[in-house]
């Protein structure tokens, strides 16, 4: 089976300063990865520098999804291609309806991919499925994007966009962050309602929390700018005990 | 005695023609035939526009008196906008309306990159012949296909309603035209408005009667085939007591036009208990990427509340112009009446924009609101300019105003410059002024979703301009929306 992202010895940098320093992962269709490390691992950089945002410099390395090579795309060229980022810290947009986006986005990524855009009708239909699902109101449909939600009610609205857009490879930069209980496990339900045999998903975290809800395959330690530790879901549970200390130190002199 | 009269005047008339002749060695030698009045302005050629578009004596005067107000006239430069100086003597101020030979005879002789627009604001193909002038399309062929027609103009007349052009009005109408014209703007209000008044070309002329709701949306699109227009529009709106009209002028897509400069004026009046709402949209040609070649538009517009709790509405698109230079203005003279700004001014590449508006309370318990969304792009520059003025009899007057700048790129420039004057102590007036720029992150979030950067600008701004947008009628406001994506093209790298 060929590999749904295939990251071999990435290297990437901010200005003079290297982040990541030859990381190298691979995630098959239906599998479900979490990324956990210390503040400063690297974690979010990659999920920017996966998803394509400006400002770094890629030395070396490859990536690629579904067997596309992701270096050459454009951020939205790799949406197209089937890549969502759940944003740590979404967007807010003045002025534009949450509906109004998710419309946007999804016919942005239909006509991408050669599909006819979506009517008004069936998408009304959609949109209200898929938010009826995460507990998303009708009247949070029609405020603008982001301005003025709580801490949770972005993230769930994160989990919607995914919801409508059906991605390949979903990455969820600290979703569980800033999340109380109920909301958590608000968030882990639409993140498991979308689990599927075609789709995968990398999980960065910095906490176990999150993975008490969302069961992971395959855990995975971040430090220094590469992957120092893989395991099962049990990983996470050693380190919940153990803390991050042997992983910075073992990274650091390797 | 009337009869004594008029020969007198003849007479005198004829002996001044003989003494002007002499003076005039050079001067009225323009044939009425022409088509084109000869490069220039002074007495004789506004004789002959007036000559050519048979006016009757009064206006006549009304012009050369604006002609002479003119002359004793400075170009104003207190605008934060620079141009090279304009010879007005190297203008012409008369053309007949340019004869089918000229036109282009299909489509295929339009120049693309203004077909290009026209598709991309799904503009049906006859229209698109009709605005970019093609020969022979049958004008009531587009005014069936929007079932228009004659229907459309009977059915105002038997409301009593008037909607025709200037010229027409002049004629039909001259006690209406003749009350109320200049009687909001005046003739030597400033530079330009003295201008255009001594040499108005034509316009739109709207009357509604007492009582009356217009029930459509009066819009200058529907004569869009008659006479041009020309460079020197001159419009009056009058609502008589308890009537509403709602008036769209302009067109989101860009006409073919060779005339430079324009200088319109635009008059409104409501009486007791009447609305009007004024929608523009302007899409003229900006120039090329180095500005060279735009059009200047110096326009004066203005509104009179001119008895009690009377409304008015401007609503403005701005987003075409090399340099514009327009502030849409509410005299707030009646007692309880109000008037509201919703403007949205873009500028991209090196587009010049000083624009705003006036309130001006004069009568108690007026009230007007500002809402103002300037958008820079490119190398451009945008101002918004407003004047606010509370007079000593306005008790209880009220204004509030929003400016939002709204900055793409780091090469274009945004200002506000607020006046505001309060000569009664019961005022009360708000401003809240904010500036914002369209950050990486936001657009990096939007193209993460699949939007290209440029779908990615418009969605913002749209949003940005979203107060405005909605004040738009439904039809205007679907275009206008593309149109922000359209003039914003080519902004973001």
């Amino acid at each position: 089976m060929s590999s749904l992202l295939e990251i071999n010895n990435l290297q990437a940098s901010v200005g003079d300063k290297p982040i990541l320093k030859g990381l190298s992962l691979s995630i098959q269709p239906g599998e479900v990865h979490a990324i956990m490390g210390p503040n400063g691992s690297g974690k979010s950089t990659l999920s920017y520098v996966l998803s394509g945002k400006d400002g770094y410099d890629i030395g070396g390395g490859s990536m690629h999804l579904d067997g596309q090579d992701l270096a050459d795309m454009e951020p939205e060229e790799r949406a197209i291609a089937g890549m969502f980022l759940a944003f740590q810290y979404p967007l807010e947009i003045p002025g534009v309806t949450n509906m109004t986006f998710l419309k946007a986005s999804l016919n942005a990524v239909r006509r991408g991919r050669g599909e006819d855009e979506i009517d008004a009708a069936q998408f009304l239909r959609l949109a209200r499925e898929k938010a009826r699902a995460l507990g998303v109101d009708d009247e949070m449909l029609k405020r603008p994007l982001n301005v003025g939600f709580s801490g949770g009610e972005k993230k769930r609205n994160e989990i919607l966009q995914m919801a409508v857009l059906e991605p390949r490879l979903a990455i969820l930069d600290e979703t569980d962050s800033g999340l109380d209980i109920d909301a958590l496990k608000t968030v882990a339900e639409g993140v498991n309602a979308l689990r599927a045999p075609e789709r995968g998903m990398l999980l960065i975290t910095h906490y176990q929390r999150l993975l008490d809800f969302v069961k992971p395959d395959v855990v995975h330690v971040m430090a220094n700018g590469r992957i120092v530790k893989s395991g099962g879901p049990e990983l996470a549970l050693e380190l919940e005990a153990s803390g991050y200390a042997d992983y910075i130190d073992e990274a650091v002199h390797a | 005695m009337s009869e004594a009269k008029s020969s007198v005047n003849r007479e005198t008339v004829e002996q001044v023609n003989k003494f002007g002749g002499e003076h005039y060695k050079y001067g009225f030698s323009t044939d009425v035939a022409a088509d084109k009045a000869p490069l220039g302005l002074n007495e004789d050629i506004v004789r002959f526009i007036s000559a050519k578009k048979e006016e009757p004596e009064w206006l006549l005067e009304w012009r050369l008196d604006a002609y002479q107000r003119w002359c004793t006239m400075d170009e104003p430069d207190w605008a934060h906008v620079d141009f090279p100086q304009i010879d007005f003597q190297d203008l012409c101020y008369y053309a007949a309306p340019k004869s089918m030979e000229d036109s282009p005879k299909s489509l295929d002789e339009v120049d693309p990159e203004l077909l290009r627009t026209y598709e991309k604001l799904g503009i049906p193909l006859i229209e698109q012949e009709m605005l970019a002038g093609v020969r022979k399309v049958a004008v009531d062929a587009v005014f069936d296909s929007v079932s228009v027609g004659t229907t459309f103009r009977d059915e105002l007349a038997k409301q009593g309603i008037i909607f025709c052009s200037f010229s027409e009005a002049v004629k039909e109408h001259p006690d209406l035209v003749k009350k109320y014209l200049g009687s909001v703007v005046p003739k030597s209000d400033n530079y330009y408005a003295a201008l255009n008044s001594a040499v108005f070309s034509d316009g739109s002329f709207v009357y509604i009667p007492p009582g009356v709701r217009c029930p459509m949306e009066l819009s200058t699109y529907f004569r869009i085939n008659e006479a041009n227009t020309g460079q020197f529009e001159r419009t009056l709106v009058i609502a008589d007591r308890d009537s509403y009209v709602s008036y769209l002028e302009g067109c989101t897509a860009p006409m073919r036009d060779e005339n430079q400069l324009h200088a319109a004026v635009v008059e409104l009046v409501a009486l007791e208990d009447a609305e009007i709402k004024y929608s523009t949209v302007q899409n003229w040609y900006p120039g090329d990427a180095d500005g060279k070649g735009g059009i200047y538009n110096f326009v004066t517009k203005r509104g009179d509340c001119r008895e009690a709790r009377a409304r008015i509405s401007w609503t403005q698109v701005e987003t075409g112009s090399a340099v514009t230079w327009k502030y849409p203005s509410c005299i707030l003279r009646g007692d309880d009446s109000s008037g509201e700004f919703y403007s949205i001014a873009i500028s991209n590449n090196l587009q010049q924009v000083d624009s705003g508006t006036k309130m001006i309370h004069l009568g108690r318990d007026t009230s007007s609101k500002i809402i103002s969304k300037g958008i820079s792009a490119g190398r451009s520059s945008n101002v918004y300019r407003g004047q606010v003025s509370v007079h000593p009899k306005a008790e209880k007057a009220r204004n509030f105003t929003q400016c939002d700048s709204l900055l793409i790129g780091d090469k274009c420039a945004a200002l506000t410059v607020p006046y505001i004057e309060a000569k009664n102590r019961g005022a009360v007036l708000e401003h809240e002024a904010t500036t914002s720029k369209i950050s990486d992150d936001q657009m990096f979030f939007c193209r993460q979703r699949g939007l290209d950067p440029e779908e990615s600008v418009a969605l913002i701004v749209n949003g940005f301009c979203r107060d405005v947008l909605q004040n738009l009628p439904m039809e205007f406001a679907v275009e206008a929306q593309k149109l922000v994506g359209i003039s914003l093209e080519g902004s973001v790298g």
